[in-house]
């Protein structure tokens, strides 16, 4: 049974990438993930705050009370140099390159055209073999056009793509007015890949406290209607390979994701939940299906029923919407 | 570079007295133990720093430095280390030293090598002091040990080696000296010792010797006998032929330095006139004022000189009487030291012998026998300027000589003082001298010594950095003093001509002076919120005088906009350091902006590349923003300086404390202070210091009235009371109150009033505040508002609140927070730091039990903003009452308190006597009302005190002495509590001796230990309290052993009440434990988790970081109350909940607990994973101890009021 597939440009042994979450922290998680079957892993984001902020954080605190006072021209040990966040990632990266034999995708999230860019490339130095760039921005300004927010995410990408030769994939916002759009732009600036969709952290509310707190929501299957559809939409419009990333808990929904062109699924909360084991349970399913459907090899099933391959295309457009009135009614 | 010529490279470097005795003491021992103590402990700290980056000495090895728990045990270490042949060293100062002294004697009657290094400081007597002075090393005079003194930052380098040679071929050990302040902090471009310079002093021969004679059990000695009477004597004679060689040992020395490296010295070094006949006398840096003060004398044709003392013990006279020109006629000998009682100051003394034991001996060189005089100057780092020195030549020129002088200081009592012209000045003119007035927290003192590092480095010019703090830890400021020349700078004294004035804050116009010390025609800079075109019609007048009448070239920066906008928040300190360098011209511009930014690289460069750029970003926009004013030429400010004082302040307040708070202090005579340093308390209610830029204003609208935000409040700026409703009628407009919420004050007003000049701005009381305004969230009931817009209209509200009576004692509910906080403060203003951790747990002491509390207050951050002049928080009320507060030693707290107990004891039990000696008088019903009394609380103390009253008015009219003298101790049957209180150095460390006798002893005493687990008060080091994986000075790779548990060893005695607090994890169970403690008829111990910069947080969020120290388990909260096992109770209740985060989640919260990720990850996460096991063993420990049964009920533990 061939479960392979390519992804980034990256020959995959099957299409279960874990996505970026704590699971990445620890060399024995990965090498966990790898021998439960992962083909690739995606690492744990390396925030803009941490690289821009970490720093001076540490900058301000042991700085900001010395030279103050007679007695105590300073509060700490001299330091004469600290490995910030981001060096503790590289060097992370470099450890799992020497532990495991699966691709390391790194992954740098952030909102801002600024210095963190250059961070990419310290990544690709490490040794990862892509880098996939999670642009989380949210508009609240309410002079900001559509135009504006694409272009930031274009001058990110922009960016990130001069400075670095490894493949790059970007997680998108599920809230651009045109999707397609987007990707075909961002196709057309060399991204490899567009992995569908980001999950942001969602506020929420304490009765109690009068506080918001964010709060993450692990994902169910319900989820991956989202990226379904446009993974179908775009599966052959765009260069980019296609990942999706919310909802994939069953091997039932990777062969969705698959059936609609994804080149690679990839698994969160269902590993938070489960743990790594959880891989090798999906990719058993996966194959036993296969075998069920008579499909000898993954690339077969790839986009087989994509926007462009069903019979009827409008089933993922709006008039999708007026059948499932209809069937109800 | 091969590393024979590396080892031979002499690099000028720019660094302070400090590192530079701290290089050579590093290079040339194995050993290191030290103890912290103000101005030296830098010295251990570079040292710690070193082997820590395995820097090696000149044998390759890495010194071990070992942080002590006290002076007296370093000295223990050093002789024993040196006693088993290690080479060994130590630095000190002050009452550290004298804590050395036994170990000295021993050291050198051993005839062991060794030096210690000590930056000179004074002895606490009247007060403490922590400036320069040579009381300390004069007080060592008779141990034995070889005193070499350095009077300059490059004397320091050379003198530590120069004496460490000596030692060795001498076998006496060495005090290596030098001013404390003055020359130990004191930043000077100097050639540091190469290696091989080091190397070549060093005679191998002296060191296998000194090994040899180590104790060793393959060639057992005994050293250390008990000798009688027989014997002791001629064996202390025995050493006399070592003392004799001393002196030409270390000219030898002396004289082999030279031959390698160039600089000569001599044990007396003399300069002036050859044929000089006035002559002073002089030892430190403050020979340096006076070789310049000759050397201007001299170009006026004056016959003077100066005979620089170097070697002072032993004290050869042969050598000094040569250094003396033939031609002396007279002789001033100053010291920096005092001598109460004495005939004279040591060094006079010795000057006094040394001539007279020549004349006996006809080798008198002179043609006649000179006068000698002597005199005291400089104590505690007092000004030593050339002014004063001609005044001590001038002295010498008169036909009636004072002798035992001062100068420096007007003495109007004893009429002991030289006047001096002020005027008379020795600056030159091609030496460019600058003083920046800057906050603690704005870095321009980091600032300037980088630029002098940057002159040092780019031109030919000599620098010098001098920088001076005042008293306070929040708001502090700070004046630096820069001077840069073509020659090394001699002038040990702060400058008082500058061609250059920066004002870093827009404030300090109001407050100081800066242009007194500007010339004419000189450069004022300041750091303006008002753009170029504004900024002179929003100067002080006084200031536009200054500018129009010296014609003075001004130029101005928003630095803060600069800083905001660049990413460097508060920090103006490269902004202002650009500005120097574009406009003082002491480097060409480009050629300084390159400068900066190749220093902010080597300064920053490891530590982040956005550091770089931020800093960059700021030079680069400095210069954009940077203006020269063109002002008017006349006076157009309406804004005149407010009194520093009031006029209806008290006359001691006006006449001396309003002159310290001015910075006047130097101004005022001898006969205006206190003979024996007793001072009047309630005195920082004078300084209104308005630091705050921001502070809290009152809803009433959303208050739920829980009192929560003025019991943490660290500055007892938030007060609260209930009142009689009609009061609040005849209020300012904008005074606010509203209706009690209670029945047990129903129909009362109350008001929540902040003292809006008081108050530092920390934020946390907003932090607190559980009330939040339910039409927008983001509000509470207290919510911060800029100062400024605010400032006169609270200050009449606060003036108006402090009319209103405080609550009646009588009528509080303590127990609970609400009503804890309803009693006055006796503990207000003081200059801790912003969002302090500590002094909420002070103020609380100060408002359950203030009107009848002595408090014994330890050497430390607590005395310091409890007692440090010009003012003191603790304060009165309205009937007088209030703390009296004492600050004996760091080391002798408990003891010193324990003494307050006994003697209030014993005069108790002597009224109790006198009392029934005189029921004949006084009627026995009454004295036994008296007797009996048991003053559990507020309203039972009352009723005592008017039994007091009223026992007072009686005995008045008594003539027997034993009426007279029960009316001396009446006041002692009013119940009074001692409260001994310190941080954890104390406690833990050096002061854990007595606090545990203290402990054992029974005694009615309360014991509070602010713990912030580490030395907060000298800048950060490790103690017995800092937790396993903090960082900390001597503990840079993370404290490897955990904390010491002080509550567990105080419970074993059985007898000590024991309580752990963290007010930010649960107040009210913090309040319990203060009034149980207090209840408690015998030693109590309450340790109380204090926050603190030294643990790198944001302070406003102080209280978080408490209530994860306490959800983590790290801080359990509990209180063992040895009352409880007589009713069948267990005495150890747990208060808090088992560990519900992380240690990890409290810990990587605080920079000192993360920054080891960020230095060494993998042991973080060992030392981490350490931690949470002693969290997880102490908890199961304590669960066990509070499920122990004692026959009856589990007493309930005590729930927040969250």
């Amino acid at each position: 049974m061939d479960l392979s597939t390519t992804y980034l440009g990256l020959e995959l042994k099957n299409p279960i990438v874990p996505s970026a979450s704590p699971m990445s922290r620890t060399v024995g998680n990965v090498k966990l993930m790898e021998d439960y079957g992962a083909s690739a892993v995606v690492l744990f984001s390396i925030f803009e705050e941490q690289i821009r902020h970490e720093t001076k954080e540490l900058y301000h605190h042991l700085t900001y009370h010395a030279e103050s006072y007679a007695e105590a021209t300073s509060y700490f040990p001299s330091v004469d140099e600290y490995h910030s966040g981001p060096d503790e990632y590289l060097e992370h990266i470099r450890k799992l390159k020497e532990s495991v034999a699966i691709p390391i995708i790194g992954s740098i999230n952030g909102v801002t055209d600024g210095g963190w860019v250059d961070y990419a490339k310290k990544i690709e130095q490490a040794g990862a073999d892509a880098l996939e760039l999670n642009v989380y921005y949210i508009p609240t300004n309410v002079s900001l056009t559509s135009d504006d927010v694409e272009q930031t995410y274009f001058d990110i990408v922009k960016d990130v793509r001069n400075q670095v030769k490894i493949p790059i994939s970007v997680k998108l916002s599920p809230f651009f007015t045109s999707i397609p759009n987007v990707a075909q732009r961002l196709d057309n600036m060399g991204v490899n890949g567009l992995v569908m969709f980001n999950r942001f952290y969602q506020p929420d509310i304490n009765l109690d406290t009068l506080n918001v707190e964010p709060g993450v929501l692990l994902s169910t299957s319900d989820a991956l209607r989202l990226p379904l559809r446009w993974i179908a939409i775009l599966y052959k419009k765009v260069k980019a390979d296609l990942a999706a990333t919310t909802g994939v808990h069953t091997s039932e929904d990777v062969i969705k994701l698959v059936l609609a062109g994804a080149n690679v699924t990839m698994m969160c909360s269902a590993l938070l939940r489960h743990g790594p084991r959880k891989i090798r349970e999906v990719l058993t399913g996966v194959q036993q299906w296969m075998v069920e459907h008579e499909y000898p090899a993954l690339k077969e099933v790839r986009g087989s029923m994509s926007h462009q391959s069903v019979a009827d295309p409008s089933s993922f457009e709006r008039a999708n919407y007026m059948k499932a009135l209809q069937s109800y009614m | 570079m091969s590393s024979n010529e590396k080892n031979s490279l002499r690099e000028k470097v720019t660094i302070d007295g400090n590192e530079a005795a701290a290089y050579v003491a590093h290079k040339t021992n194995e050993v290191i133990a030290i103890y912290p103590i103000t101005p030296s402990s830098n010295m251990g700290e570079w040292c710690d720093q070193w082997s820590s980056e395995g820097k090696k000495n000149i044998w390759g090895t890495v010194p071990v430095v070992a942080e002590m728990q006290s002076e007296g045990g370093a000295s223990g270490a050093v002789h024993g280390a040196l006693q088993t042949g290690s080479l060994t060293t130590t630095f000190t100062a002050s009452q550290g030293l004298l804590l050395m002294i036994p170990n000295m004697f021993k050291i050198a009657g051993e005839l062991t090598s060794t030096v210690f290094h000590v930056s000179a400081r004074s002895i606490a007597a009247q007060g403490l002091s922590i400036f320069g002075d040579h009381s300390d090393v004069m007080a060592t005079r008779s141990t034995g040990f070889a005193m070499l003194c350095s009077h300059n930052v490059q004397e320091v380098m050379d003198f530590a080696l120069i004496s460490q040679a000596a030692t060795l071929e001498s076998r006496i050990p060495f005090l290596h000296f030098f001013d404390g302040f003055r020359t130990s902090h004191e930043v000077m471009k100097i050639e540091a010792l190469a290696i091989n310079d080091i190397k070549a002093m060093m005679d191998e021969n002296f060191i296998a010797a000194h090994r040899q004679r180590g104790l060793t059990s393959e060639h057992p000695v005994m050293r250390g006998t008990a000798q009688n009477p027989d014997v002791y004597f001629q064996a202390r004679e025995t050493v006399n032929p070592f003392y004799t060689k001393c002196p030409d040992i270390v000219q030898k020395a002396m004289d082999k330095f030279a031959k390698i490296v160039g600089r000569q010295y001599h044990l007396f070094d003399y300069f002036g006139a050859p044929d000089a006949e006035r002559i002073v006398i002089i030892m430190g840096s403050g020979s340096e004022a006076a070789h310049e003060t000759v050397e201007v004398l001299m170009e006026k044709g004056e016959k003077v000189g100066v005979v620089k003392v170097r070697l002072y013990r032993p004290f050869s006279i042969k050598h000094f009487i040569n250094a003396l020109p033939k031609t002396t006629k007279s002789i001033a000998v100053l010291d920096r030291t005092k001598e109460p009682g004495t005939s004279g100051e040591p060094m006079y003394l010795d000057v006094v012998n040394a001539v007279h034991e020549q004349f006996t001996a006809g080798e008198l060189p002179f043609a006649a026998y000179p006068k000698i005089i002597g005199g005291r100057y400089g104590l505690s780092s007092k000004e030593f300027t050339p002014a004063m020195v001609k005044a001590a030549f001038d002295e010498l020129s008169k036909p009636k000589m004072k002798s035992h002088f001062t100068v420096g200081i007007n003495d109007d009592v004893s009429h002991t003082s030289l006047t001096y012209d002020p005027l008379f000045t020795t600056e030159k003119s091609d030496v460019i001298r600058a003083m920046f007035y800057g906050l603690g927290a704005d870095g321009t003192v980091g600032a300037n010594k980088n630029s002098i590092k940057i002159i040092g480095e780019e031109t030919d010019f000599y620098g010098q950095g001098y920088f001076v703090y005042d008293s306070k830890k929040s708001g502090s400021t700070t004046t630096s003093h820069l001077r840069f020349g073509p020659r090394p700078i001699l002038s040990t004294y702060l400058i008082s001509k500058a061609n250059f004035v920066a004002c870093h804050q827009w404030q300090f116009l109001e407050k100081f002076d800066m242009l007194t010390s500007l010339i004419d025609g000189g450069t004022f800079l300041i750091n303006s919120p008002f753009a170029k075109e504004r900024v002179w019609d929003n100067l002080p007048l006084s200031v536009q005088q200054q500018i129009l009448k010296k014609k003075i070239k001004l130029y101005v920066i928003d630095g803060n906009a600069v800083a905001q906008k660049t990413g460097m928040g508060g920090r103006v300190n490269t902004i202002m350091q650009t500005c120097f360098f574009a406009i003082s011209g002491v480097l060409p511009k480009e050629q300084a902006i390159e400068a900066i930014k190749k220093s902010i690289k080597k300064t920053y460069g490891k530590k982040g590349e956005d550091i770089v750029k931020m800093n960059y970003a700021a030079v680069d926009a400095t210069i954009e923003h940077l203006y020269q004013v063109e002002y008017p030429n006349e006076l157009t400010s309406k804004i005149e300086l407010p009194p520093v004082v009031p006029n209806y302040a008290p006359t001691f307040i006006k006449e001396v404390t309003g002159v310290m708070i001015a910075g006047n202090g130097d101004s005022i005579p001898v006969s205006k202070f206190p003979v024996d340093g007793t001072y009047p308390t309630s005195t920082t209610m004078w300084e209104k210091r308005n630091i705050a830029t921001e502070i809290p204003s009152w809803d009433a609208e959303w208050c739920i009235q829980c009192g929560k935000c003025a019991l943490v409040c660290p500055h007892a700026t938030i007060r609260i009371k209930v009142y009689d409703n009609k009061l609040a009628t005849g209020a300012p407009e904008t005074f606010k109150h509203m209706l009690y919420k209670g029945n047990d004050y129903k129909g009362q007003a109350y008001t929540i009033q902040i003292a809006p000049e008081d108050c530092t701005g920390c934020g946390i009381c907003v932090e607190v505040c559980p009330a939040k305004n339910k039409k927008e969230t983001k509000y509470k009931a207290l919510n911060m508002v800029p100062q400024p817009a605010v400032r006169e209209q609270e200050r009449k509200n606060w003036d108006y609140f402090l009319t209103i009576p405080e609550v009646d004692r009588r009528t509080v509910d303590v127990k609970t927070i609400k009503g804890s906080q309803f009693l006055q403060p006796l503990f207000e203003f003081s200059g801790a730091c912003s969002g302090c951790g500590e002094t909420p747990y002070v103020k609380l002491v100060s408002q359950l039990f203030g009107d009848r509390t002595i408090v014994a207050n330890a050497t430390g951050c607590s005395s310091i903003y409890g007692g440090n002049l010009p003012t003191t928080p603790w304060t009165k009320n309205a009937d007088g009452r209030g703390p009296a507060w004492s600050n004996s030693l760091f080391e002798d707290n408990a003891e010193f308190g324990f003494g307050f107990r006994l003697s209030i004891d014993k005069q108790q039990e002597q009224a109790n006597e006198l009392l029934i000696h005189l029921i004949p008088q006084l009627g026995e019903e009454f004295v036994n009302e008296i007797l009996s009394a048991k003053q559990n609380d507020e309203l039972a103390i009352y009723e005592q005190r008017e039994r007091v009253k009223k026992l007072k008015e009686q005995l008045k009219g008594t003539t027997t002495p034993e009426a007279r003298h029960l009316l001396e101790i009446a006041d002692t049957l009013v119940k009074k509590s001692v409260w001994i209180m310190g941080g954890d150095g104390w406690a833990y460390d050096i002061g854990f001796g007595g606090l545990d006798h203290v402990l054992a002893s029974g005694a009615n005493v309360n014991i509070l230990v602010l713990d912030t687990e580490v030395y907060s008060n000298t800048g950060g080091q490790m103690s017995k309290s800092t937790p396993r994986g903090a960082v900390a000075k001597f503990a840079a790779g993370g404290k490897p052993v955990g904390k010491k548990d002080l509550g567990l060893i105080a419970m074993s005695y059985g007898n000590v009440y024991v309580g752990q607090v963290a007010m930010g994890a649960n107040d009210l169970q913090t309040v319990k434990t203060f009034l149980e403690a207090e209840a408690y008829d015998g030693p109590s111990l309450i340790i109380a988790y204090s926050h603190c910069i030294a643990h790198g947080i944001n302070m406003q969020y102080g209280l978080n970081a408490q209530k994860l120290a306490v959800d983590s388990g790290h801080w359990p909260l509990y209180r063992y109350n040895p009352a409880l096992p007589k009713e069948g109770k267990n005495p150890f209740q747990l208060d808090s909940k088992p560990p519900k985060i992380k240690f990890e989640e409290y810990a990587y919260n605080e920079i000192r607990y993360k920054m080891l990720t960020k230095m060494a990850p993998e042991k973080a996460k060992r030392l981490l994973k350490e931690a949470q096991d002693d969290v997880m063993k102490r908890w199961r420990f304590y669960e066990q101890l509070a499920a122990m049964n004692f026959g009856g009920h589990a007493p309930q533990s005590v729930a927040s009021e969250h």
